[in-house]
C-alpha cells in the first residue's frame, strides 16, 4: 500500500545513514487523543510504524459483566465521548431488543432528534479538526460554537453535556421541555447558515484540497477487507449505513440520504461527513414534525419492571415503591439469551454483543467499536505516506481514545 | 417470518456443504447462529465468504465458560447486499485454546484476534502478529476469564447471594 510512490526510498549514495525513529504520542498535540505511533522516518516520509493503543483502557467490559442493565449506561458514555447519546441510545436498544419492548412512536422520534444532533456534533468535531491540521484554524473556531449548542440542547434534556447518560431503558427519564424544543428549532435554524459557510471556506479552497485530494486513498475493495464502517467506508464507495440496512428506532420512516464518495480520500470523508450533517438536519426536521403528530406527555415505555419510576412516584405510591426497590436492588430477571445489536454510531457500526444468562447483570457484553477497528488500518496505510499527510489521515479517521480502548 | 425462511436457505446451503459440522442451529431475534467446530473453522468461514456473499467481518470476540471448561469464540459476519448477518461459535476446550486465525480472508481480523487473545488468552494460529493490544505487555494473566474477580472478592455488598439469588 505505497501510498506515495514519487518519493523515493533510501538510495545507496544516500546521505542520510539511517532512519530516523519518531514517537508519535502518546501525548502529542497532533493525535488528538491518547495513543502512540512509533515512526520510523526517511526524512519526511514514513517507512513503518507501530500502533501502540490501550493507554487509557478501562476494562469496561469486565465492569459491565458486574452491573445491572441500566448501571452500564453510563459507561457507554464514555465510549466515543463525542457522541455518547448514540452509544446511550445504543445500549438502551439492545436492552430492549433483549425484553422485547415496544417504543412508543414519539420516543423513537425524540431518540432520532438527539441520536442526529450527536452525530452532527461528532461531524464538527471531526471535520473543523481536519481544517485545523491542514492550517484553517479559522473553521474550527467558527463552526465549534454550533457543538455548544448542541450541547445546551442535550443539557435541556438530561442535564449534562458530555457524558450524557441520556435516557433510560424504554425511553427517556422526562419529557423535553419547550426550552429544549426552542432550543432544537433555533438550532436548525442558524446552523445551515454556518454549515453553508464552513463549506464555502473549505470545499473549493485550493490550499486544502491540494492537503487532501488524493491523499490516503483506500478503494472499497481495502475498507471492506479492513471491517471499515461509518463515514470511511462510505467514502470509499460502499453504501452501507445501519440506519437503512437494519433500520432501528423508526429511521425506515424517513427520508434522507446516505452520500458515498469515490476515493476514499481524506477529501471524500470530509464531504461525506460534511453531507451527513446535511442529512442529519433534515431528519431532525422531520422527527420535529413527527413529535409534534404525536400524543403529548408520552416519553417512556410503559414497563415498570425496567424503567425507573419518578422520584415522587416512588415516596408516593406503593407499585411505584415495589419496582423501584425490585430494579435498583436487581431483582427483575431478564430472560436468557443472546442479542446482537448495531447502531450507526458517528464513526461507523457500534455493536453491542449481550450475552444474559438470566441473571440481573450481563454474562458477557461486548463493544464492536469502530475506532478500535478502523484504527487498524492507520499504520499499514501509513507507509509511504509524508508525515503531514499521516497527521490529516488520523484526524480524518476521527479516532477516538476511549472508543479505541474501552 | 420472511427472516426465517432466509435463514432456513441459508441453513441449507451450510447444512449441504458441510454437513455434520454444522451442529446447535439456533435463531436468537433472527440472527441465525450455528456452532462448528475448530478444524472446520476456516472452511466454513472461506465459504460464507466466498459463496454466501458474507464479504463482511463484523467481529470476533469471546465467551468464556467456566463449567463447560471452555471459551467460545464468536463470529458475527454480515452479507452488506442481502442485508443478513450470521452468527458462528467455536468451542474450544480451556486447557488448550488454539484456533486458526482468519487473518487470511480478512485483514480486519487482525485487532480483533489480538483483542480476543489479550482478553481471553485463545491463540489464532498462523496470526502474524499475536501480542497483547489494550493491556500492558507484563499482566501475565488473560483478564476476561471468569476466574479473575473485578474486586475484593471479600467485599460483600455486591453478591448475588445477599440478594436472594
Amino acid at each position: 500500500m505505497n501510498m506515495n510512490q514519487n518519493h523515493p526510498l533510501l538510495t545507496d549514495n544516500d546521505p542520510q545513514e539511517e532512519l530516523v525513529t519518531l514517537n508519535l504520542g502518546p501525548t502529542h498535540p497532533a493525535t488528538h487523543g491518547v495513543f502512540q505511533n512509533v515512526l520510523q522516518l526517511d526524512g519526511e516520509r514514513i517507512v513503518s510504524g507501530v500502533s501502540t493503543i490501550g493507554y487509557i483502557h478501562r476494562a469496561f467490559e469486565k465492569i459491565a459483566e458486574h452491573r445491572p442493565f441500566y448501571q452500564i449506561t453510563p459507561l457507554t458514555d464514555r465510549l466515543n465521548y463525542c457522541s455518547s447519546p448514540i452509544n446511550n441510545m445504543g445500549w438502551h436498544m439492545t436492552v430492549e431488543k433483549l425484553l422485547n419492548i415496544q417504543l412508543p412512536k414519539r420516543v423513537d422520534y425524540l431518540r432520532v432528534i438527539i441520536m442526529e444532533l450527536s452525530r452532527i456534533a461528532d461531524h464538527i468535531i471531526c471535520n473543523t479538526i481536519i481544517g485545523q491540521d491542514t492550517g484553517a484554524t479559522t473553521t474550527f473556531l467558527y463552526l465549534f460554537q454550533f457543538r455548544e449548542h448542541i450541547y445546551e440542547i442535550f443539557e435541556e434534556v438530561c442535564g449534562a453535556r458530555l457524558t450524557t447518560n441520556i435516557g433510560r431503558i424504554g425511553g427517556f427519564e422526562r419529557d423535553f421541555n419547550s426550552i429544549a424544543f426552542d432550543k432544537i428549532r433555533k438550532f436548525l435554524k442558524e446552523f445551515p447558515d454556518a454549515l453553508r459557510e464552513f463549506e464555502k471556506l473549505l470545499n473549493r479552497n485550493r490550499i486544502f484540497i491540494d492537503r487532501t485530494a488524493g491523499v490516503a486513498r483506500v478503494s472499497a475493495e481495502q475498507a471492506l477487507d479492513y471491517s471499515w464502517t461509518g463515514p470511511l467506508l462510505r467514502a470509499a464507495g460502499v453504501d452501507y449505513d445501519v440506519r437503512v440496512s437494519e433500520p432501528y428506532s423508526s429511521y425506515e420512516e424517513f427520508d434522507f440520504e446516505v452520500p458515498v464518495g469515490t476515493s476514499g480520500d481524506i477529501y471524500d470523508r470530509f464531504l461525506v461527513r460534511n453531507e451527513e450533517m446535511w442529512q442529519s438536519l433534515k431528519l431532525i426536521t422531520q422527527a420535529l414534525e413527527k413529535v409534534e403528530k404525536e400524543p403529548k406527555g408520552i416519553f417512556h415505555a410503559d414497563v415498570p419492571e425496567f424503567y425507573l419510576p419518578a422520584k415522587e412516584e416512588v415516596y408516593n405510591n406503593m407499585e411505584a415503591l415495589i419496582y423501584h426497590f425490585k430494579i435498583v436492588m436487581g431483582e427483575i430477571d431478564a430472560p436468557k439469551a443472546e442479542v446482537y445489536h448495531a447502531v450507526e454510531g458517528g464513526n461507523g457500526e457500534l455493536g453491542f454483543y449481550l450475552i444474559n444468562d438470566g441473571g440481573r447483570t450481563p454474562y458477557r457484553l461486548h463493544f464492536r467499536r469502530p475506532s478500535f477497528i478502523n484504527y487498524q488500518m492507520f499504520a499499514p496505510m501509513s507507509k509511504g505516506m509524508l508525515l503531514s499527510d499521516a497527521i490529516i489521515n488520523m484526524s480524518s479517521m476521527n479516532i477516538i481514545a476511549g472508543e479505541l480502548d474501552a | 417470518m420472511e427472516e426465517t425462511t432466509v435463514n432456513h436457505e441459508l441453513l441449507q446451503k451450510l447444512s449441504a456443504r458441510f454437513g455434520e459440522r454444522i451442529i446447535s442451529v439456533t435463531e436468537p431475534y433472527g440472527l441465525l447462529t450455528f456452532e462448528t467446530g475448530k478444524d472446520a473453522v476456516i472452511d466454513v468461514l472461506e465459504f460464507l465468504k466466498k459463496d454466501l456473499g458474507f464479504t463482511f467481518l463484523t467481529d470476533i470476540t469471546a465467551v468464556h465458560y467456566p463449567e463447560k471448561h471452555a471459551l467460545a469464540v464468536v463470529y458475527h459476519l454480515h452479507n452488506l447486499v442481502q442485508r443478513q448477518r450470521i452468527r458462528m461459535k467455536v468451542f474450544l476446550s480451556e486447557d488448550k485454546p488454539v484456533i486458526p486465525s482468519a487473518t487470511l480472508l480478512w485483514n480486519g481480523a487482525n485487532w480483533m484476534e489480538r483483542e480476543t487473545y489479550d482478553f481471553f488468552g485463545i491463540r489464532f494460529e498462523g496470526h502474524p502478529d499475536l501480542r497483547r493490544i489494550l493491556n500492558m505487555d507484563e499482566l501475565g494473566v488473560h483478564p476476561m476469564l471468569k476466574q479473575y474477580p473485578l474486586e475484593d472478592p471479600n467485599r460483600v455488598d455486591k453478591k448475588d447471594e445477599y440478594f436472594g439469588r
